[in-house]
């Protein structure tokens, strides 16, 4: 593996007056940031809102290209829970676990969705069409107990009927963090 | 822009809102979006120009209006009628509600529509829960457009700022201070007293920060007040920003509230446009610009040094005080953290001066309070009080209690840091004084209420939970203390708990109380030993003895 220090090098020599090369995504993102001052979580928000999660070969890319050791990347994406390590499935179901939807049974609601799709919190069904997970509160206690798909809220849930949730991904398809292609 | 030209602005909109015959707003918080808010303002919008009524009646999205459990809610405003609000309408009911309300209202003969029955959607107005609240930090909400800074001028929009920057520094924090205004993140702290203390402090560089990082679970006080009124926000900090002579301004919001972010993006680009962010504010030779930095789910973060960590980009654990972050902060400068509604507070002090805020409240605590009310309770939301109202008008007056026909046995304010009140002792008033005297605290907001047939050792266990898991795991206390009292409250819950057991968490949790580095550790233990102090029974019930006795 190349040091960080090299490959930095190597960017800088390169930098001045050279026309802009083609660029891959995480070199966009890294120039964006980097030259902000303790940048390093917005840069992975945006890795993260493109790829639906951190993989080991990005986080490696990034570090290169923002001159931050792999080591403090992961020191960060361990330790905030909205970064991920792992592809998630397709369609993202966030339960909301915080307290006023615990009080009106979000724990049922997570327990029969775990039944339904056969996967324990925190896991995507093998094909990878669903995740399941737990969240923090989602902030829209109002309408508790709630499940979020892909950021589109499900309010007022009968916890009793966690199937309800399946049909209805089914028919709105909700997509927000769907992998795009490189854009240039 | 010049001072002067902020009332043409304001001028401006107001009439051309004042040519409109009537006003259709409508709930675009995050709460009724996910309800269809967004079809809803298309809707009217669409069935207004099908009438050619698009020049007569203005559609336009608001802030959070409160009542969250009966949304979408829209409000009707107009010259020849009282106001009217309207609960759980439906995209698809657009067209019944112009041809049935709107279209009457501007002299037409009304239209009925197959199953728009409107009648029972229309809320009573002079209920409690409209009647008993008292609106300062969401004024704006349910009246302006949170996305139109124009909206925002016409109703005094940055003209505290404007005093602000014709006052001195000094002036300003005195101002805040003769207001009483306190932190209303939860630790209540004389917002003009932290401000003075970083002013006096010599340096180049100053930051201040808004705390935007809402972690209590079971609150949404800050969400709704970012996404409902951002020009406060943002207005807030470039008064907190002068009186401190401070340099650079950041925001730090959770990254699980896109609109909230989305909206104060918004209107930071509006106020850079307009001259009121940015080089040369009101043309006054000031320069202030602001950062987003994003929360990435940590609940620790909440704790000033922690989110100042964060906002480096690392880690967000918290260091130990002093020095504080009015010496030493944000890159080693000094720095305000201030939280979201304290600095929506600011901009009306300012405006409407400190007699007039310290008006309400008890003694050592002035103005008013935004709670989110959830749990079992009939009007689930947000509402904002004066402080002194007691817990039970907030629960049972505004609240209606919980609608069905249980009873309510506790709340518990202050989240995972504070604790549960019991029904009888409801008749306390709300101040950061009377409610840290009951065991728990003021909190940033959230009110959860619990019926009787809600167990309190299980919910203690909920916030246990909580707390251990967003351990940040720097200091032992902390750390350890959390997960042994986690294991010694399982058993309990398990029915394999001892005697000994309770005897047990009381000593951790003053371990814990004592000795952790941050606020997390030192409140975990509340929510626990505020139900044992409560409900100690009901804790005995599911010990061991008592059930191999039973």
């Amino acid at each position: 593996m190349s040091t960080p220090n090299e490959a930095t090098m190597a960017v800088k020599a390169a930098a001045p007056k050279a026309p802009p090369a083609p660029k891959d995504e995480i070199t966009v993102i890294a120039q964006k940031w980097k030259k902000k001052r303790g940048s390093l979580i917005m840069a992975l928000h945006d890795l993260q809102g493109r790829l639906g999660f951190v993989p080991r070969e990005s986080a490696m890319k990034l570090g290169r290209a923002m001159d931050v050791p792999l080591a403090r990347i992961y020191e960060v994406v361990t330790f905030y829970n909205y970064f991920k390590l792992e592809a998630p499935g397709k369609y993202i179901i966030s339960v909301c676990t915080g307290t006023a939807c615990h009080i009106k049974g979000s724990a049922e609601l997570l327990a029969g969705l775990e039944k339904e799709l056969n996967v324990h919190e925190g896991e995507s069904t093998p094909d990878k069409e669903y995740h399941l997970q737990g969240v923090r509160c989602l902030g829209c206690c109002g309408l508790a107990p709630l499940a979020s798909v892909n950021g589109k809220v499900y309010g007022k849930l009968n916890t009793a009927e966690s199937h309800y949730v399946i049909e209805r991904i089914q028919v709105d398809k909700p997509m927000v963090n769907a992998p795009e292609e490189a854009a240039e | 822009m010049k001072p002067e030209e902020l009332e043409v602005k304001a001028a401006a909109e107001l009439a051309k809102q004042e040519a409109f015959d009537a006003r259709l707003i409508c709930c675009s918080s995050t709460g009724c979006q996910s309800s269809g808010a967004a079809a809803i303002i298309d809707g009217l919008k669409a069935e207004l120009k099908a009438r050619q009524l698009d020049a007569k009646v203005q559609v336009c999205g608001t802030g959070c209006m409160g009542l969250c459990s009966k949304g979408p809610l829209v409000r009707m405003t107009s010259k020849s009628q009282t106001e009217i609000l309207f609960s759980d309408i439906k995209p698809e009911m657009a067209a019944a509600v112009v041809d049935q309300v709107v279209v009457p209202v501007l002299g037409g003969a009304k239209i009925e529509r197959p199953g728009g029955n409107l009648e029972r959607h229309s809320l009573d107005l002079s209920e409690p829960f409209f009647t008993m609240q008292h609106r300062v930090v969401l004024e704006n909400n349910g009246r302006t457009d949170p996305e139109k800074i124009e909206d925002y001028l016409a109703h005094g929009g940055y003209q505290g700022l404007r005093k602000a920057i014709a006052m001195s520094a000094e002036e300003v924090c005195k101002e805040i201070l003769n207001a009483g205004l306190r932190g209303r993140g939860g630790a209540g702290f004389p917002t003009g007293l932290k401000w003075d203390i970083t002013r006096k402090i010599q340096s180049d560089v100053k930051y201040v920060i808004c705390n935007g990082d809402e972690g209590d679970p079971g609150a949404f006080m800050d969400r709704s007040v970012l996404e409902g009124d951002p020009h406060a926000v943002i207005e807030g900090m470039l008064i907190a920003a002068r009186a401190m002579n401070a340099t650079n301004g950041v925001f730090y919001i959770r990254a699980e509230y896109p609109l909230a972010v989305e909206r104060i993006e918004k209107a930071l680009r509006q106020a850079r446009t307009a001259g009121l962010v940015g080089k040369n504010i009101l043309d006054s030779g000031w320069a202030f610009d602001f950062e987003i930095r994003l929360g990435a789910g940590a609940f620790v973060c909440g704790e000033e040094t922690a989110l100042i960590a964060s906002v480096e980009g690392k880690r967000g654990t918290p260091r130990p005080r002093p020095p504080f972050p009015a010496v030493k902060g944000l890159w080693d400068q000094p720095t305000c953290v201030n939280n979201v509604e304290t600095l929506a507070n600011v901009p009306r002090i300012l405006l409407r001066g400190a007699e007039w805020f310290s008006s309400r409240g008890t003694e050592k605590s002035k103005g008013t309070k935004v709670f989110a009310l959830t749990g079992k309770i009939k009007n689930n939301g947000l509402v904002e009080v004066p402080m002194g109202i007691t817990l039970r008008e907030i629960v049972e007056t505004i609240g209606g209690g919980t609608g069905t026909d249980r009873k309510i046995k506790a709340i518990q304010t202050g989240g995972p840091s504070g604790g549960m009140i019991p029904e009888h002792q409801f008749d306390t008033p709300v101040s950061y004084e009377h409610l840290q005297q009951l065991g728990s605290m003021m909190g940033s907001g959230g009110l959860i209420v619990i019926d009787d047939h809600d167990s309190v050792v299980e919910l203690a266990r909920f916030y246990l939970d909580f707390c251990v898991d967003e351990s940040c795991g720097k200091c032992a206390p902390c750390r350890i203390g959390g997960t042994q009292m986690l294991r010694l409250l399982d058993r309990i819950v398990k029915g394999d708990g001892t005697e000994e057991d309770i005897k047990n968490i009381r000593t951790v949790a003053k371990a814990m109380q004592k000795a952790s580095l941050c606020a997390l550790g030192q409140t975990a233990p509340n929510p626990t030993l505020s139900a044992i102090r409560h409900f100690e029974p009901e804790f005995r019930e599911r010990l061991k003895e008592t059930a191999a006795t039973a």
